[in-house]
């Protein structure tokens, strides 16, 4: 592809919108896994104690939890890209595409 | 509880930071001959040698080579990542550490898990839409090709090399312990299998390597965790009680008061003394998150489906599987504080347990399946080595082959043939040299390697990729400046740190008192890259500037990208 095709597509309203829906979409998601994770992290640092607090009557800590929900959460984070991806992205690229990838 | 020395070599050799920094104190111990064992691996080795048969009929041009010719599906290649990234060290060191301290293997798994929706969000599609067969193919993509390529080919180099030599090195020590074999039988049977793996059948047969030691290591991991929470009604605070219960009972018995021991039972429910000051913390984390993302030969799994699309589904079967991994990894430790800790058999007279601290998951396999199972779960682990050895192969080579023999040395104009032939020699050269070294290395602590692997692709590899990728200002120089900066740095400030000055070099104090570099160098890269490349005037940083349009229209849409290879 040379440049002058690149400015074509480039210009072309749906590749824009495509560009400007998916990068608020990544940098979202990237910007919760990141809190979460760092958090975390944090917490461990500086509040063990915290983690290690039993939740109720049990044995099972707060930590626990916590970290499974880490572990849940970077699970379903992607999963929900990969359907809103599927859902939002894949029909413009198609369209884009269609138009110029002859 | 942990016995200093034995198999804590090889949660040393085989995990990165602060767990592996524990020292390798002394060596695993010959064990006596399992046949079971070894019966059971030669399956698996005549089982992958015939996937390998069928794969070597199907490779002829580069693309089969490298990338099995783009053919592999978003299934097969989530679980092939799968593979690639559960090591030994996953499944026997974190199960290991969970045995010993409860929570703080949790810590870890977390860690390697949440680099994979960073991968997701910013890499995979546009890795997939930019590259053909390795991660330099991308971030050289709008840049001068020499400086980039021979950048990308030496961090390459540097994360393929010390990753192999830990592994070759925890593959030598595991053998010893699980098969009774003795320990340069270990590396070179390793070393053998592998190149014959990569060298007739390419990422095709490192794939289906990696693609059945995921299925075995997830399907006996999941038989082990079943039969532990069965015993507990499926009620995991039951689990976790008795294990509190069962560590608490441990330190009366070593004489702790009752206080003091029941603090004991329920600090395996917190976090310890995993983490010591809070920069280490962070550092180690990052490190783990962003190294991830910088690892060669798992960024070189995304050349090996279709089109961005499976590259996605890929990551979210990966994910998916990696964090059940972890799930079932968490279980088996502390089965392994219910059903091992309590049981003689398993330990030695000081109360350690027999083999070494490392073989927590072992002794598991044994009490909940037997003889029979003990040899299926050793001969499993000693083919996630494999699996791990074969992929870095695959990734060293094409850096050698593709980034500096036929793109920077023959200018991207090498004959395909030659260039494949160049890189089947490169896999014969690494796996000499990953043999020898194993063999060097089989007394000396290793432990620093594969946390100086993670520590290089977050500092190097990741901000070269994410800035090409999302800042059109970057600039060849600013990427070759900061890259090398972030890799020089990680180096040096891990060889000042704690398990190589004061482990390894047994000078006193440490310079670097961190146990990861990653907190400095991945920052001081990304600053050196925006900060060289804003100051660039050169007529290359023009070309370079003007030639983001491009590179992003086909990063976002794949206009123009590599098809896969028809078959």
């Amino acid at each position: 592809m040379d440049d002058a095709e690149a400015a074509r597509v480039a210009a072309d309203p749906r590749y824009r919108e495509l560009v400007r829906r998916r990068e608020l979409f990544t940098w979202t998601l990237t910007a919760v896994m990141l809190i979460a994770y760092l958090s975390f992290i944090l917490l461990i640092a500086f509040d063990k104690a915290l983690l290690a607090r039993p939740i109720g009557a049990g044995v099972t800590s707060v930590g626990i939890v916590a970290g499974f929900a880490v572990i849940v959460l970077a699970i379903v984070l992607t999963a929900i890209y990969v359907r809103g991806a599927a859902r939002d992205f894949d029909p413009l690229v198609e369209a884009v595409r269609a138009e110029h990838d002859a | 509880m942990r016995r200093p020395g034995l198999a804590a070599a090889i949660v040393a050799t085989l995990l990165p930071g602060p767990v592996g920094a524990d020292a390798l104190a002394g060596q695993s111990v010959q064990q006596p001959t399992n046949w079971t064992a070894i019966l059971m691996f030669a399956a698996f080795a005549l089982l992958t040698l015939g996937i390998t048969r069928r794969a070597a009929q199907r490779t002829r041009t580069v693309g089969d080579f490298y990338t099995a010719g783009g053919g592999i599906t978003g299934f097969q290649n989530g679980l092939a990542i799968a593979g690639d990234f559960m090591s030994a060290a996953s499944f026997l060191g974190i199960s290991a550490q969970i045995f010993a301290d409860g929570y703080d293997g949790l810590i870890y798994s977390i860690g390697f898990l949440v680099g994979w929706p960073i991968i997701l969000f910013l890499m995979a599609e546009r890795l997939r839409n930019l590259g053909r067969y390795t991660f330099a193919d991308v971030a050289s993509f709008r840049f001068a090709q020499a400086p980039v390529r021979s950048f990308a080919a030496v961090s390459t180099l540097t994360v393929v090399l010390f990753y192999l030599i830990a592994q070759m090195v925890g593959a030598g020590q595991l053998i010893k312990l699980l098969f009774g074999l003795r320990y340069e039988y270990a590396v070179v049977i390793v070393g053998v299998l592998m190149t014959l793996y990569v060298l007739f059948g390419g990422m095709t047969a490192t794939t289906w390597v990696q693609i059945v030691k995921a299925v075995l290591l997830l399907g006996s991991a999941t038989f082990m965790a079943l039969v532990v929470l069965w015993q507990f009604g499926f009620s995991f605070e039951a689990l976790f009680a008795r294990a509190v219960a069962v560590k608490s009972g441990l330190a009366a018995a070593a004489g702790a008061d009752p206080a003091e021991a029941a603090a004991r039972g329920r600090s395996i429910m917190g976090p310890g003394n995993f983490i010591k000051d809070p920069v280490s913390a962070v550092s180690f984390g990052l490190a783990l998150m962003f190294g991830t993302a910088g690892l060669p030969h798992i960024l070189m799994r995304f050349f090996t489906v279709p089109d961005a699309r499976a590259a996605r589904k890929s990551v979210l079967w990966a994910t998916g599987w990696i964090g059940y991994f972890y799930l079932l990894t968490f279980i088996i430790g502390f089965g392994a504080i219910v059903l091992v800790a309590t049981a003689p058999r398993y330990l030695d007279p000081a109360g350690g347990l027999l083999g070494g601290g490392n073989m927590a998951a072992i002794h598991l396999a044994h009490a909940v399946g037997g003889d029979l199972f003990l040899g299926f779960i050793s001969a499993v682990a000693f083919a996630t080595i494999l699996a791990v050895v074969a992929g870095l192969t695959l990734s060293g080579a094409s850096a050698i082959s593709h980034d500096l023999y036929a793109t920077v040395l023959r200018r991207g104009a090498a004959d395909p043939a030659a260039e494949l032939r160049v890189s089947r020699r490169t896999v014969l050269v690494l796996a000499v040299v990953a043999i020898l070294l194993g063999i060097i290395f089989e007394k000396q602590n290793v432990a620093f390697m594969v946390s100086l692997a993670f520590a290089v692709a977050a500092s190097g590899n990741f901000p070269v990729l994410l800035l090409s990728l999302f800042w059109k200002g970057c600039t060849t120089r600013g990427v070759v400046a900061g890259g090398t900066l972030g890799l020089v740095l990680a180096v040096v400030l891990t060889v000042l740190s704690p398990a190589v000055w004061e482990k390894i070099l047994d000078y006193p104090a440490a310079i670097f008192p961190y146990s990861s570099p990653a907190i400095f160098s991945m920052p001081a890269a990304f600053l050196t890259i925006w900060l060289v490349s804003l100051l660039d005037r050169s007529g290359r940083a023009a070309v370079d500037r003007g030639g983001y349009p491009a590179q992003q229209v086909r990063a976002e849409t794949g206009i123009g990208a590599a098809r896969a290879s028809s078959h």
